[in-house]
């Protein structure tokens, strides 16, 4: 097993290398055959993990690989660790990185850097597999940040588009800035639990706080930022830091900026990075780091409010964008936003399987929309779309079921339903369930999320594929359905969209979550939301429901109905037509608060600090300061014989006065 | 291998060099090849040599390896060398940056070049010589004579404002020198020694340990460069030619930081204590006004000195933090910085001999026909940004490990470094890099040629080991640090001790 773990992760960083160092020598076809044959080879495998790990129920692995650091008690090692978390995130991301590679064969077919773009593909599956295998918090920083590199390179994989540049630099550093919490969290995590290493944090966490009333309660074990914190509040702190690094990552409320503009890079890498993956990173590492979390009802809370709004926020900008892409992207965002409400509610399970469905349905409407720009010549708004179902039958078909999944259609109280209705549903009820103080709060956010999400989803269909053609006749005759090689991954994609939810919702989130997980998700002893969700009144059950059908009915109604409907409502509303497509204008908020202030203290520094205080104080001064002296001296060397004589006489005179008033007191 | 005087050997070899080259004209092609295959093949032995050391040391052993000593001058001031776990590593990171140093100039000199290559020579005797020294007045000796020789690389083979930068450089340098002189008298008058190793077992009193702390401060924050001292650093930067400012980034900076690691820390513990708040705010102001002055340069080669200033403030922060993560990451910190930093001004020295400017607005798209040198310099941005996996990431996150240990407030403000940084450099990348190829002076550079790949696919390939694994450097100076650390700690307990029972 040792061996088969190290090949999933080691093969796509042997394809990163022979793409990347011999991709001009090989030729691009070499690359994408090298490439997706390793990434064939460790989805296989990682479907194997998966049933001897998870299904299979064999103890967690743990494989060292060498040592990273290690400098006094800070011990480092690079090592493996796989237990079900880690062998489902195995299958989400090989399963859907194997597809985009062999998808992009197709849909990268004109480009000329292939070979680079297929390296990148693979550099990215290797960052994100040392993320998800880490056995302790330093790795994943380094998957972590890996990730961030790869997603980096490949936003900006055009880089003649400055559009495409800015996008890539702002996705950096943005997450960056999550990552200055997540590397705060680390230290914190080390200096209270004395290691980075998961066994030994989760170990320690167990035991760690004291029993209430203990005589030690209340003793404050670090002073953190000022702030003197007993153990309970020192936990909360770790946990809220490592969560701002998730909120980057996951782009959740107040760090997304960065993922509505990621969508300038290939669709692919949309589908990979941007809805299936890296994304989810966040969850994951809040759902690993579940033994200390639990421990925190604070930071649980904090999680489901940011959740929450997350959910909403991002539905309500995806309602009214017209390109395709940022509208999935928009609902990407929104459904990170479900997965941290389910993790606030201690609802793990749920989150994570709603991470596995959604990995399947995003990324199959993302290469569908891939599918469908690539029919219409790279045209994105869709108000330059529309009547293509006839003309790409299999993408429409494709696309549609990806929405079924998305809006979560299924009939409550049984178990017939897509993959997005047994996972969603599982949320809000969770939500509804729970007794947190925020629950009311975030269920009722994110039913509301639900009926915006069915409209969107839905608007997005009735735009691209119904109606008259808005395309230029030139477009339109061109319109052509794609090549096998990118429909085949739809197929499987579809396959999953369709079937997940109902194969697996016993496993993640049902009767046999213990043999499943095997304590790779904690619970705490009061945390029985497995349980309570089942006993929610059925009105609960059911609005869910109700939300999709409006949303599709309202959907219906406005693009096939009355189509002349949405210009005229956008008309009447004006200022909150543009306050939802300027995205609550957090990008000119965050210009006017970071950005040129930035600049502008920069050029304070340099100019006013640097320039004029310490170089004009300091060095030029000084110069300068010599000068003048030196000038002065220079004015009495007048060259006249009688001054220097008159100067002579001067000191003379001083000088006998001196010694006869001297020598006299 | 203990009687043979390696350390001699390594530290004066270059002389050989140096007589060679004194016997070599430089008139015609001939002449100049000859003297470029000298240096090159004399920096190359010597770094062969100094190899032989870190073969030969010891791991568990905390004291000074190697000693030589002969008494000079009969007064008591000795030829003292040896080397322990904290310098061992910059003698070999010296001599390691001279063959590229040489490589880098084989073109772009074009004046003088015996002259270059003898002041190139002559300085790494005497770097070297500082990090082996084990009496403190020949350390004095070497640490002001390699002024002279980058003085005068700077002010005769520099750019435009040449000789305002090096007299600059010169000044505020020498500045903090005299009073390190001074301290270096009163140690003697009060301890009796010139020896390193007795100063280190002496136990300074109190109120004399301020002083001296600030003496020995004055030299080594301007040599570091600390904020507010730091103004010096982008001036020679900008003026010097790029084999002077990979020396200058990799090796003289280190001087600052291997004094506080060798003087200020170990002999003066108390004041050392005392001033920690001190180190750190300026330490975090380097970081954080530096790194927003580099985001808005316009000169290529200024960006990365004001980024080298911020890279230091890390330096400085986990020296007094003066924990084992601290200081071996600032070791580490140091090492990495030598050669990210070298290579990256190696990187801007690639695209100065094609193009001669360093203006950033100049460039633009350089990846469409420099796709080689795009990846490299992509590598190296990374490698400063501290992205794990290069070397840059690990001193980066030991020391703010280190820092977080002893004071949280630093390590918040310091981690914000790590938002900034991704900003500035990225932000240049992307200017010089990425965009479409628009500029016609740029559309006729060519891409890397094999002597530029020779200098840049080696540390390439240095900056990604050492952030895989680290293991080398942090084994060998695991001994060395612990033993200091001891010393610290138990000299601030009896400190205390007496303080408490005094009352």
């Amino acid at each position: 097993m040792d061996t088969v773990i190290k090949a999933i992760v080691f093969l796509p960083l042997i394809g990163f290398l022979i793409a990347g160092i011999g991709g001009n020598t090989i030729g691009a076809k070499a690359s994408e055959f090298v490439t997706s044959g390793f990434m064939v080879i460790a989805c296989a495998l990682s479907w194997l993990v998966f049933f001897q790990v998870a299904l299979g129920h064999e103890e967690l692995i743990k494989v060292s690989v060498m040592r990273w650091m290690q400098s006094g008690g800070f011990d480092v090692e690079w090592a493996f660790r796989v237990d079900t978390l880690t062998a489902v995130m195995f299958v989400v991301v090989n399963t859907v990185s194997m597809l985009v590679h062999v998808y992009s064969i197709g849909y990268m077919h004109h480009d000329p850097h292939r070979p680079r773009f297929f390296a990148y593909l693979s550099l990215f599956t290797f960052a994100m597999l040392m993320l998800i295998t880490s056995d302790n918090l330093l790795q994943m920083f380094f998957g972590w940040e890996g990730v961030g590199l790869a997603s980096y390179l490949l936003i900006g994989f055009w880089f003649k588009k400055p559009s495409a540049n800015a996008a890539a630099m702002k996705a950096f550093i943005v997450n960056r800035v999550g990552d200055f919490g997540f590397a705060l969290g680390i230290f914190t995590v080390f200096y209270l639990f004395g290691s980075v290493s998961f066994e030994t944090i989760f170990a320690t966490a167990a035991t760690y706080l004291p029993a209430e009333g203990a005589a030690d309660a209340a003793e404050p074990v670090i002073t953190l930022f000022g702030m003197h914190l007993d153990k309970a509040n020192a936990i909360t702190a770790a946990c809220l830091l490592l969560f701002m690094g998730a909120m980057g990552k996951s782009a959740q409320f107040l760090l997304h900026t960065w993922l509505p503009d990621a969508m300038e890079g290939p669709t692919p890498v949309s589908a990979l990075i941007h809805a299936a993956t890296m994304v989810t990173a966040g969850v994951f590492l809040v759902a690993r780091m579940s033994p200390l979390f639990e421990l925190s009802p604070d930071a649980l809370t904090v999680v489901t409010i940011i959740g929450a709004i997350t959910a909403f926020f991002a539905a309500t900008v995806g309602l009214v964008q017209n390109d395709i892409k940022r509208v999935i992207a928009y609902s990407t965002c929104s459904q990170l936003g479900y997965m941290f409400v389910a993790l606030g509610v201690g609802a793990y399970g749920a989150a994570v399987f709603h991470l596995f469905t959604h990995a399947f349905f995003k990324a199959l409407l993302f290469l569908g929309a891939g599918s469908v720009i690539h029919a219409v010549d790279g045209e994105q708004d869709m108000r330059y779309m529309g009547g293509l179902r006839t003309h790409i039958p299999v993408t429409f078909w494709m696309m549609t079921i990806g929405t079924l999944a998305l809006t979560g259609v299924g009939i409550p109280g049984t178990v017939i339903g897509f993959a997005g209705f047994f996972s969603k549903d599982a949320i809000i009820e969770s939500a509804f369930a729970s007794h947190s103080t925020v629950a009311g709060f975030a269920f009722t956010l994110l039913v509301i999320a639900a009926l915006f999400t069915s409209f969107y989803s839905w608007r997005l269909a009735f735009m691209t594929f119904f109606g008259k053609p808005r395309a230029s006749s030139d477009v339109m005759h061109h319109v052509h359905e794609s090549p096998a090689i990118m429909l085949v991954p739809l197929y499987i994609l579809a396959a999953g969209a369709v079937l997940a939810g109902f194969l697996f919702h016993d496993y993640f989130f049902g009767h046999h979550y213990v043999e499943f997980w095997q304590g790779a998700l904690f619970t705490g002893p009061e945390n029985e939301i497995l349980e309570e969700y089942h006993h929610v009144p059925l009105w609960v059950k059911w609005s869910p429901f109700a939300a999709m059908a409006l949303g599709f009915v309202t959907a219906w109604f406005m693009y096939i109905r009355r189509p002349d409907l949405p210009k005229y409502l956008a008309e009447q509303h004006r200022g909150l037509y543009q306050f939802l497509l300027n995205k609550w204008y957090f990008d000119e908020l965050y210009d006017f608060l970071f950005v040129r202030p930035a600049l502008w203290l920069g050029r304070v520094f340099w100019k006013g600090g640097d320039g004029a205080i310490i170089d004009g104080l300091g060095p030029n001064g000084i110069a300068a300061r010599v000068l003048d002296v030196t000038d002065r001296v220079v004015r009495l060397q007048t060259g006249y014989l009688y001054h220097y004589a008159f100067a002579m006489l001067l000191g003379i005179a001083a000088l006998v006065t001196w010694m006869m008033l001297g020598s006299s007191i | 291998m203990t009687d043979w005087p390696i350390l001699s050997a390594v530290t004066f070899l270059p002389l050989v060099g140096v007589a060679l080259l004194l016997l070599t004209r430089e008139d015609s092609p001939y002449g100049r090849r000859n003297i470029l295959n000298v240096s090159l093949l004399t920096t190359v032995f010597t770094f062969i040599l100094s190899v032989f050391i870190w073969v030969g040391f010891d791991y568990s052993n905390p004291g000074f390896q190697m000693v030589e000593k002969h008494e000079w001058l009969g007064t008591g001031i000795a030829y003292h060398l040896g080397i322990d776990g904290i310098s061992m590593l910059f003698v070999i990171l010296s001599t390691f940056l001279m063959p590229f140093c040489v490589l880098a100039s084989w073109n772009s000199i074009e004046k003088r070049l015996k002259e270059y290559m003898i002041a190139f020579l002559v300085l790494e005797v005497f770097m070297v010589g500082v990090f082996v020294s084990l009496d403190i007045v020949l350390f004095y000796v070497f640490f002001e004579a390699g002024l002279i020789p980058m003085f005068i690389i700077i002010g005769v083979w520099g750019g435009k404002d040449r000789v305002y930068a090096s007299y600059k450089f010169f000044l505020y340098t020498l500045l903090g020198s005299v009073l390190m002189l001074l301290a270096i008298m009163a140690m003697y008058w009060q301890a009796g020694t010139t020896s390193i190793p007795e100063l280190l077992a002496y136990g300074f009193p109190e109120q004399m340990q301020t002083w001296l702390w600030l003496a020995f401060f004055a030299s080594f924050a301007v040599k570091m460069p600390m904020w507010p001292v730091h103004t010096w650093l982008p001036d020679a930067h900008v003026q010097a030619p790029t084999a002077g400012s990979v020396i200058l980034a990799g090796i003289l900076l280190k001087l600052g930081g291997y004094g506080f690691l060798r003087f200020s820390l170990p002999m003066f513990p108390l004041a050392s204590d005392y001033f920690a708040p001190f180190v750190f705010t300026l330490s975090v102001v380097a970081i954080i006004y530096t790194s927003l002055v580099a985001l808005v340069q316009e000169d290529i080669k200024k960006l990365i000195a004001y980024s080298s200033v911020a890279h230091m403030g890390y330096v400085t922060m986990g020296i007094f933090a003066a924990n084992e993560q601290g200081v071996q990451g600032a070791l580490f910190q140091m090492l990495s910085h030598g050669i990210v930093s070298g290579a990256l001004f190696l990187c801007v020295g690639v695209v100065y001999d094609r193009l001669h400017t360093r203006e950033i607005s100049a460039y633009g798209g350089l990846v469409n026909n420099m796709p080689k040198y795009a990846v490299a310099f992509m590598i190296f941005t990374m490698a400063n940004v501290g992205l794990p996996g290069t070397s840059g990431f690990v001193g980066e996150i030991t020391t703010l490990l280190g820092a977080f240990r002893a004071n949280t407030w630093v390590a918040f403000f310091a981690t914000s470094g790590v938002v900034l940084s991704a900003a500035y450099a990225l932000w240049l990348y992307r200017r010089v890099i990425f965009g479409p190829l628009e500029k016609e002076s740029l559309k006729a550079l060519l891409d890397l040629s094999g002597r530029e790949k020779a200098i840049l696919y080696p540390l390439v390939a240095l900056t990604i080991f050492f952030g895989v694994y680290p293991m080398p450097v942090f084994d060998v100076t695991a001994a060395s640090v612990d033993a200091l650390l001891n010393n610290y700690t138990a000299a601030l307990e009896a400190a205390q001790s007496v303080a408490l029972s005094a009352n």
